[in-house]
């Protein structure tokens, strides 16, 4: 008899695939939502594999909060217009001629409105019945109960204590118009798979992951490097860090680690040793206990 | 310096009473081999419920949703992650409560080996067994007893030893199982991760130790067997299957048969992002091109020409019903199995395992998280093998066309087709194999028709014949399936000839039409009804 296994990270590139390929055969009109942070360049690089030799065949959508980075939409733009994929991106245009900032609004109402709100309109607007996301288990402890193929009602919301078993591989993609499915391939990853994976697939990924010198404000326990949708707080002064961004989201939400790792393998290195999550850095998550369990009700990624 | 070689990743999943502390020893697991970040477990310790004795509840790292924390319980599966420099682990902590026994059957449809937790004070309970039950029934034949809460019992050996005896009786039920036991406990920790002080009478590994080294089955065993998820066709010269290998290997040049169809083919090249590969096995996700041009699509299954499945509309399974509305008798589902869904109809609940028992109770309905025995009817004949022998050709889930909810989880246990080649074809089945059903037609306006419109039925590969004789009765020609074409009045007939045209040609394509319209031909349609066949 052979014995032929496969190492874990093959093993959960081939789930993610297979997850990829029943989102595309299931799906009347399906997306994936590229928020072009790491999860979804490696989401991006495993549909390149799932249909090679033919092209993705769906939209990527990003999300435009417009407090991205100038440094990632550049990124974006160069990345997809490379492998050839169709890219959309959609903004919740009301609120933010409205002026939404997270200052006035606080980051858990800015957060509603120019990311879930978005999400959800921008999936209405194109009537998409599945989205795929690069969201993982291991993230936070809601998203440990998440389904792989996730139901999402007419607005778009999730309820925790209703989900669809889910066997085997065997997904369950049925909706009624209106309705729509969240598609996690990489439920199963965890940071430093991720990390693994973009090293031996030598994906690229936005500089700012990379550490570099940068210009930041130091505000509670986190950088926050200096772009020009920061507003500086009464007392503070910028100052220069070596940092790299831990993980990717508005520029006044989002924070930046000291370290020195300028490539995947050293940052695999470097979580090693790290004992903090990754989301710890987002300012947003930290509004209340089980916050994220309440946002992904709503309709967040 | 000994090179550390990979295990592959380990799925494992927990079963147990309430209480029994499954969470518990996971928030352990996970927090022994560092794989817990410190902002989670600050979380953690920061929150208001703790029904730890002493230290961080370690049963908050799991149970992630707000009404589990606020009622002590876990209600769904959750899936968490931990790692050793040998090996990588997904862990599926599974609620104990009764009323959730569907999400314990889910986390074990997927695992590798099942951590059973039993609580010292307490020994094998009723919830215990139905727990071993339904993750053996669902494959898992590695079963590790967790005898937890030993710091409740002083560590005493007798407790421990009494709790094996107490479970030989119910692994003698299980065939093929194989059981460990480890003397733990997962509030501090003893011979969880490390060897206990405090149980020197144990010599054997803690139980990381043993989930480092247990070996999982490999599915790259087995006859090749792949469902095919998409055609990929990006230009006219490339025709690629895509599918995740469900179990075997293949190479290029292998003789393969698509199913249902049984059509032959060689492999061509396996296509991958990478370059073609010269092998490819379970359970990797793969494109295939074959040496000719064939008809095969999504819901085919691929499969080594040397070993090929069963085939079969009639089967005897296993059903786990998750839904709130009980499963009755005659009642009409969607089921998939691989990439196929096709109408199926639940026509014998023949009876009710009661897993904590494990006795078989008579039933003709299942209600929410029962198990039962029950034979099914498909509209398209499946491929499939028997759940024991593969779980990803034998298992299949039922859908409701309505609420599109999944409703069941299914495995399949062995074909009723063979039963009927030796006893009387069913009804159904003859209509499924001659590809019609019985009809009865009054020709008696215009009996010079009778002879083309045979003739137009045989060429069909319909079966027909002309009855001339008015006193013999249509009803056992019926039965036996067959059109018949009568010449005498027959008033009772679906179809009649009145009002044809008087042109030949055009009166028989009236008939003809008369006939789909009687759903003569509509096999299919009429069975996604629920009735008819
Ligand atoms: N003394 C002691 N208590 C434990 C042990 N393991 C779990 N518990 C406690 O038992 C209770 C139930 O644990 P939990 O992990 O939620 O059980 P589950 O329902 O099986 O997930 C909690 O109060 C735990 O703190 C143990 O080894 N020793
Ligand atoms: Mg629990």
């Amino acid at each position: 008899m052979s014995q032929l296994a496969l190492p874990h990270l093959r093993y959960l590139e081939a789930e993610a695939i297979h997850i990829l390929r029943e989102t595309a055969a299931q799906f009347r009109k399906p997306l994936l939502l590229y928020s072009i942070g790491k999860d979804s360049s490696v989401l991006v690089h495993l549909a390149r594999k799932a249909f090679f030799p033919g092209k993705i065949p769906f939209p990527l959508l990003h999300i435009d909060t417009t407090y991205e980075y100038p440094e990632m939409i550049e990124f974006r733009d160069r990345f997809t217009k490379e492998i050839g994929a169709e890219l959309r991106v959609y903004t919740n245009r009301a609120a933010v001629e409205a002026g939404a900032n997270p200052y006035d609004l606080g980051t858990a109402k800015c957060c509603h409105l120019l990311r879930t709100r978005a999400l959800v309109e921008g999936l209405k607007e194109g009537a998409y019945d599945a989205a795929i996301g690069g969201g993982r288990r291991d993230e936070e402890r809601s998203r440990a109960k998440e389904r792989v193929f996730s139901f999402r009602d007419r607005e778009g919301q999730w309820d925790p204590r209703n989900q669809r078993p889910e066997l085997w591989n065997l997904y369950n993609g049925r909706v009624d118009p209106g309705e729509s499915i969240r598609v996690f391939p990489i439920s199963n990853w965890t940071e430093s798979d991720v990390w693994r994976y973009i090293e031996v697939e030598k994906i690229p990924l936005v500089p700012l992951y990379f550490a570099e010198p940068r210009q930041v404000v130091v505000r509670k326990d986190t950088l926050i490097p200096l772009e020009a949708n920061v507003k500086l707080l009464p007392g503070e002064t910028p100052v220069t860090e070596t940092c790299r961004m831990r993980s990717l989201g508005c520029t006044p939400c989002s924070g930046a680690i000291r370290s020195k790792a300028r490539t995947a393998g050293e940052i695999l290195v470097e979580l090693s040793v790290f004992r903090r999550s990754e989301r710890e850095n987002r300012v947003i998550d930290h509004d209340q206990e089980g916050s994220m369990e309440l946002k992904k009700r709503e309709g967040y990624f | 310096m000994h090179e550390i070689v990979e295990k592959p990743l380990l799925r494992i999943s927990t079963a147990g009473s309430v209480d029994d502390g499954k969470s518990t020893l996971i928030g352990r697991l996970l927090y022994d081999s560092k794989s817990i970040w410190e902002d989670h477990l600050e979380e953690v310790s920061r929150s208001r419920v703790n029904r730890a004795a002493h230290g961080p509840d370690l049963s908050l790292l799991t149970d992630g949703l707000r009404a589990e924390r606020e009622q002590g319980i876990t209600i769904d599966v959750a899936y968490r992650y931990f790692g050793t420099p040998r090996r990588k682990f997904i862990v599926a902590d599974t609620p104990g409560h009764e009323q959730y026994t569907r999400n314990m059957a889910t986390g074990a449809s997927t695992a590798d080996v099942a951590i059973l937790l039993v609580d010292a004070r307490k020994g094998i309970l009723p919830q215990t067994v139905r727990h071993a039950t339904i993750a053996w029934l669902l494959g898992v034949r590695k079963l590790a007893f967790a005898v937890n809460k030993m710091d409740l019992e002083g560590f005493h050996h007798e407790v421990f030893v009494r709790i094996q005896k107490q479970s030989e009786e119910l692994l003698a039920t299980l065939v093929g199982a194989t059981a460990s036991y480890f003397p733990i406990s997962a509030l501090d920790g003893d011979n969880v991760v490390e060897p206990s002080k405090r149980t020197p009478w144990y010599k054997g590994p803690s139980l990381l130790d043993w989930l480092e080294n247990v070996d999982a089955e490999p599915a790259s065993d087995g006859p090749f067997r792949m469902a095919v998820q998409l055609v990929i066709r990006p230009h006219l010269d490339f025709r690629g299957y895509a599918g995740q290998i469900a179990s075997g290997t293949i190479r290029p040049g292998d003789a393969i048969r698509i199913q249902p169809t049984g059509t032959p083919a060689r492999i061509k090249r396996i296509v991958s992002f990478d370059g073609d590969l010269d092998k490819a096995w379970a359970p990797m996700s793969i494109t295939l091109e074959l040496d000719r041009e064939i008809d095969a699509s999504r819901g085919d299954w691929i499969t080594a020409a040397s070993s090929t499945p069963q085939r079969a509309r009639r089967l005897k399974t296993t059903i786990v019903w998750m839904n709130e509305e009980p499963a009755r008798e005659g009642a009409a589902y969607l089921l998939q199995h691989g990439t196929r869904i096709t109408p199926v109809r639940l026509a014998r609940i023949a009876e009710r395992l009661d897993p904590a028992t494990q006795t078989q109770v008579r039933t003709n309905e299942l209600r929410l998280n029962d198990i039962g025995l029950v034979e099914l009817e498909t509209a398209d004949a499946l491929p499939f093998d028997l759940y024991r022998e593969n779980r990803a050709t034998g298992a299949f889930i039922l859908i409701d066309r309505l609420s599109n909810l999944t409703l069941g989880a299914g495995l399949i246990e062995s074909s009723l087709d063979d039963e009927h080649h030796s006893g009387s074809l069913h009804s159904s089945e003859r209509a499924a194999l001659f590809g019609h059903r019985p009809c009865l037609i009054d020709l008696s306006e215009r009996p010079e028709l009778a002879p083309a419109l045979e003739r137009h039925l045989l060429l069909r590969h319909s079966h027909a014949l002309i009855l001339e004789n008015e006193d013999v009765p249509a009803d056992f020609l019926l039965d036996a399936g067959l059109l018949v074409v009568a010449t005498t009045p027959r008033p009772e007939a679906a179809v009649q000839a009145s009002g044809l045209s008087s042109d030949p040609a055009t009166a028989i394509a009236e008939l003809l039409e008369a006939l789909h319209h009687a759903g003569v031909f509509a096999l299919e349609d009429d069975y996604v009804e629920g009735e008819g066949i």
